[in-house]
């Protein structure tokens, strides 16, 4: 068993932030990652950090912007803290070195992005998250914080009280992927989740193989609500083949979506009559998707962007690392042919939800990151607002969890605060499926102490692996490309009730076919068939928190459209979704989204742009 | 083990040896049992296989260096052959996936991201140092030939062990280091344009590690600082927000005895790297800047 301080798990850039932050505090901080730190998903970021660095420019007007792009699902207090201090973090990184563009005069580039009132999207060429990532792992070895890495988490030490909030989280319980073994980290001051998105639940997106939302799933198991999980955002100029994101300034510039017919289908099918290819993420992802759905599109499956009428000139000045993009991942020439995109899977507004110092309803288990809700971004994100949200909200936790008097937080978790039940009837079973063997476990074993409740999660992690080693039975890739599939034909951009019903009962079935999973590489060595095991579990349990929060919300906000209701309600909605594992038996409530700033009160507008 | 072995090692006997001696527990059974079945649906997948190709001929044919020091049949090196449905824009690491999801879940490789930026799947593919996921499938002759990296030791199929890059890598103390920050809050440190568009090329590094699996010198020189960190230490030895006292510092640990003059300019670096990054131009800058240091001391 390892002791510290403050265990961190994971190493993107909300993990990085938060270990250090721990050590500036004071604290012997760890951090524990499935992935070596260079290889985390925020290195896949390009666009940009958004921060209200110049005189012109305001943190109110920052946190206006965020407020009215989350459709006023967003809490202000979060949104305020996530403004405040995004500037000061963004001067850090560059007093760490980071190589941002620069300006004639030497200070940092910015640029305008979607949904902002002012250009404050710093950024580093086109690697802006590679570059924040590296800068942010060399301050971490400079420090000499410890980090274990291709350790994978299995599960969290909590204790098990009947009401979550009287839970405490006292470590992890993790796979050595290299030498395969399990063993214990024992966190005396806390436990950081910043395990990132959760893209693996769908079949197309622009996330890694490794998102595949372990930490939000080992919170829900433990007894932490989920929030706002119906919230994704889907890129709509994403390569089929791969999920590789082509960024909007191809539209920008001019680019133009064609369907199968050769129609411009933005204008022609009067998807958007005045923005037509510049329309908003969502509504140009919808129409992608309604041309395929009629018979429109290429190959059945998706849509042509053309930028050749830009000229050659024109693309290889402005545009050049799409070519390569398209090039490298999907084998097209953006020179001579249109390049074939469809929408995809890209970012998960809801997770774990947790108070503006990082802190989830149990005592000693924090989040931040993309993993995390806290919530910044309500029910859609605006580009360039999740990157400071890893700087702000890691180190605010690393903060907390290393001892700093932070004062009263005003955002309540668990329930706590104001919060209401559902009463909502789904008509298909949800939770577990009854096997409560060690395959799928869940909750947290009592002992005396800490070191007894780790030493007794070791030994049931132990008997889970070997379990899923010595049984028989089926391949999880079958399961996991089930939860996909209806994932991503149910609970898209398009979201019906028949659908989403469809989704929950083959959620159904895939959880059925999972007790009956087995591992068949017996290896002791570097075994990736159970990891991905272990992971397809944590798909499951997200998956279906995400089809009830898309079924329950007959509403449509930001990201979530509803055949059944087109249009926002306020008067029914302006409330977060949470669903609470229960033991196994998940349950729906809810709680009041905060639009009361520090000065003012954030009064809901129509959201057009 | 390393990929420098001859393919056809020499039985491993001691490593089998061992296992057996040992008293076999319930565990053991079990595993030499799933072992078994195993083996078997190897077999039976590799018949299947080779009639699905021979119907269809939208197929690649791909060849997997497999070695896994647990697995009593992996211990010695082999080729597994896989035949991969062929769809427009697929690369190698797509290929992989599927016959890992398809045929053989124990097929072991390093991925992450599948867009060049995490650096997990360098990788010998056709005799070259590549990105799976950056290598499209119809630029590649078949069989494809797909192996770990050379002079690595491998730990399992494709996976290599990294340890040693990384402590190349962090050898070179490889983070910003400053003695003047601007006085003003929120005040940025100034770079010019120039600055900034010099160290460009060398901060895109993803730490893949092709670079030094294809360089002879570090394959001869364990000590070798390689390609990679010597270009981390360019990262922050041109950047002129250093300052030059720390400048002196960086130069020095770059001249050190496996330093930059270990490097006779044989250029494959520069060729394998997937960032483009000018490594061996980077090198010889060094070197430069060294011998002028130098003199500033005669
Ligand atoms: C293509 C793309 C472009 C984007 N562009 C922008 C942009 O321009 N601006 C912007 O603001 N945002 C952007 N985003 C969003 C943003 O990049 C992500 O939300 C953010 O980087 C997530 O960071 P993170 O630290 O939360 O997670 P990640 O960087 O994904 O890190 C997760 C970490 O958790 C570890 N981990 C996960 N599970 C386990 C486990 N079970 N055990 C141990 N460790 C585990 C992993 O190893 C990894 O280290 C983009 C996203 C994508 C996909
Ligand atoms: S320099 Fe290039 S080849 Fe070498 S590790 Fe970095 S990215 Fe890879
Ligand atoms: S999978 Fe990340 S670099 Fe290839």
């Amino acid at each position: 068993m390892y002791e510290h301080d403050v265990v961190v798990v994971g190493a993107g850039g909300a993990g990085l932030r938060a270990a250090i932050a721990a050590q500036e505090e004071g604290a012997d901080v760890a951090i524990v990652s499935k992935l070596h730190p260079v290889r985390s998903h925020t290195g896949a970021a390009e666009g940009g950090i958004n921060a209200a660095l110049r005189d012109a420019d305001s943190w109110e007007d920052h946190a206006y912007d965020t407020m009215k792009g989350s459709d006023y699902l967003g809490d202000a207090p979060a949104v305020e803290a996530l403004c405040k201090e995004s500037p000061e973090e963004v001067i850090q990184l560059e007093h760490w070195g980071m190589p941002f563009s620069r300006e004639e005069d030497g200070r940092v580039s910015q640029r305008p992005f979607g949904g902002l009132s002012f250009p404050r999207t710093t950024y580093a060429g086109a690697e802006t998250g590679h570059q924040m990532l590296h800068t942010m792992y060399e301050q971490v070895v400079k420090r000499g914080i410890t980090v274990y890495d291709e350790w994978h988490v299995m599960d969290l030490v909590v204790t098990d009280e009947d009401d979550p909030t009287d839970r405490s989280c006292h470590g992890v319980v993790a796979y050595d992927i290299q030498r395969g073994e399990v063993d214990g980290f024992r966190a005396s001051g806390g436990v950081i989740l910043a395990t990132g998105g959760m893209g693996q639940v769908f079949d197309h997106t622009t996330n890694a193989v490794a998102n595949t939302g372990d930490g939000v799933a080992m919170a829900y198991r433990a007894g932490v609500p989920m929030e706002d999980m119906e919230f994704i955002q889907f890129h709509p100029t994403t390569l089929p083949s791969t999920g590789v994101l082509i960024s909007e300034g191809v539209r920008g510039e001019g680019g133009i979506l064609y369907n199968e017919k050769g129609e411009r289908f933005m204008f022609e099918h009067g998807y958007a009559n005045n923005d037509g290819e510049l329309a908003s993420r969502d509504v140009v992802s919808r129409a992608e998707l309604t041309e395929v759905n009629e018979g429109r599109g290429i190959e059945d499956e998706y849509v042509h962007l053309d930028m050749r009428h830009l000229g050659e000139e024109r693309i290889l000045d402005r545009l050049e690392n799409i070519l390569h993009l398209a090039e490298d991942f999907e084998g097209a020439d953006g020179l001579t042919e249109p390049m074939p995109v469809k929408p995809g899977q890209h970012y998960a507004m809801g997770g774990i939800e947790t108070n503006e110092h990082g802190e989830t309803a149990i005592d000693g288990l924090y989040a931040a990151g993309e993993c995390a809700c806290v919530s910044v971004h309500g029910g859609n994100r605006l580009g360039g607002n999740a990157l400071p949200e890893l700087i702000v909200f890691g180190k605010r936790a690393g903060n907390h969890a290393a001892g700093k008097e932070m004062g009263e937080p005003e955002i309540p978790t668990g329930k706590t605060g104001d919060w209401e039940s559902a009463e909502y009837e789904f008509e298909v079973d949800v939770g577990t499926v009854g096997d409560r063997g060690p395959a799928a476990a869940d909750g947290g074993a009592v002992a005396a102490d800490a070191e007894g409740l780790l030493e007794a999660e070791i030994e049931r992690a132990r008997e889970r692996v070997e379990d899923l080693l010595a049984r028989k039975g089926r391949n999880h890739a079958e399961i996991r490309s089930a939860v996909q599939e209806t994932m991503t034909a149910n609970v898209n951009v398009f979201r019906e009730e028949e659908g989403l019903k469809q989704s929950l009962e083959d959620l159904r079935e895939a959880r059925e076919a999972y007790t009956e999973v087995a591992v068949s590489d017996p290896s002791r060595t570097f075994n990736t068939d159970l990891i991905h095991t272990m992971e397809t579990r944590n798909i499951l349990d997200i998956a279906e928190a995400l089809a009830m929060g898309a079924l329950a919300r007959r509403e449509f906000r930001g990201a979530h459209w509803r055949k059944e209701r087109q249009e926002r309600d306020d008067e029914n909605w302006l409330k977060h979704t949470l669903i609470s594992w229960n033991d196994g038996e998940p349950e729906l409530w809810y709680k009041p989204a905060i639009l009361e700033g520090e000065a003012k009160t954030y009064e809901p507008k129509v959201r057009s742009y | 083990m390393s990929t420098q072995i001859p393919k056809q090692t020499e039985k491993t006997e001691e490593t089998a040896a061992e296992t057996e001696t040992e008293a076999p527990s319930k565990g053991d059974e079990r595993r030499a049992e799933k072992r078994r079945r195993a083996d078997e649906r190897r077999r039976q997948r590799e018949v299947e296989e080779a009639e699905k190709a021979a119907a269809d001929e939208n197929t690649v044919e791909l060849r997997v260096f497999r070695y896994d020091p647990d697995i009593e049949g992996k211990q010695e090196p082999r080729f597994d052959t896989f035949h991969v449905p062929f769809t427009k824009g697929m690369t190698v690491l797509d290929a992989l996936m599927y016959a890992r999801d398809t045929y053989d879940s124990s097929l072991t490789f390093r991925h992450s991201c599948r867009q060049a930026v995490c650096g997990s799947d360098a990788m010998f593919v056709n005799g070259g140092q590549k990105l799976a996921c950056k290598t499209q499938i119809d630029e590649l002759e078949e069989p494809i030939r797909v192996e770990p990296l050379p002079h690595a030791e491998v730990t399992k199929d494709l996976v290599v062990d990294m340890e040693h890059f990384y402590d190349q890598m962090e050898a070179v103390e490889p983070y910003f280091q400053t003695n003047e920050y601007p006085d003003g809050e929120l005040e940025e440190q100034r770079q010019s344009r120039e600055n900034r568009e010099k160290v460009k090329m060398s901060t895109r590094c993803i730490w893949c590690s092709a670079c030094m699996s294809s360089c002879n010198i570090a394959a001869g020189d364990n000590e070798y600082l390689g390609p990679a960190a010597i270009n981390k230490a360019y990262r922050f030895a041109m950047d002129e927000r250093e300052g030059e006292d720390v400048k002196q510092k960086r130069l020095e640990i770059i001249e050190q005895e496996h330093g930059v003059w270990r490097c006779q300019t044989q250029f494959s670096c520069t060729e394998v790297c997937p960032k483009d990054i000018p490594l061996t131009e980077h090198i010889q800058e060094l070197k430069r800047e060294a011998v002028k240091n130098n003199l500033k001391f005669w």
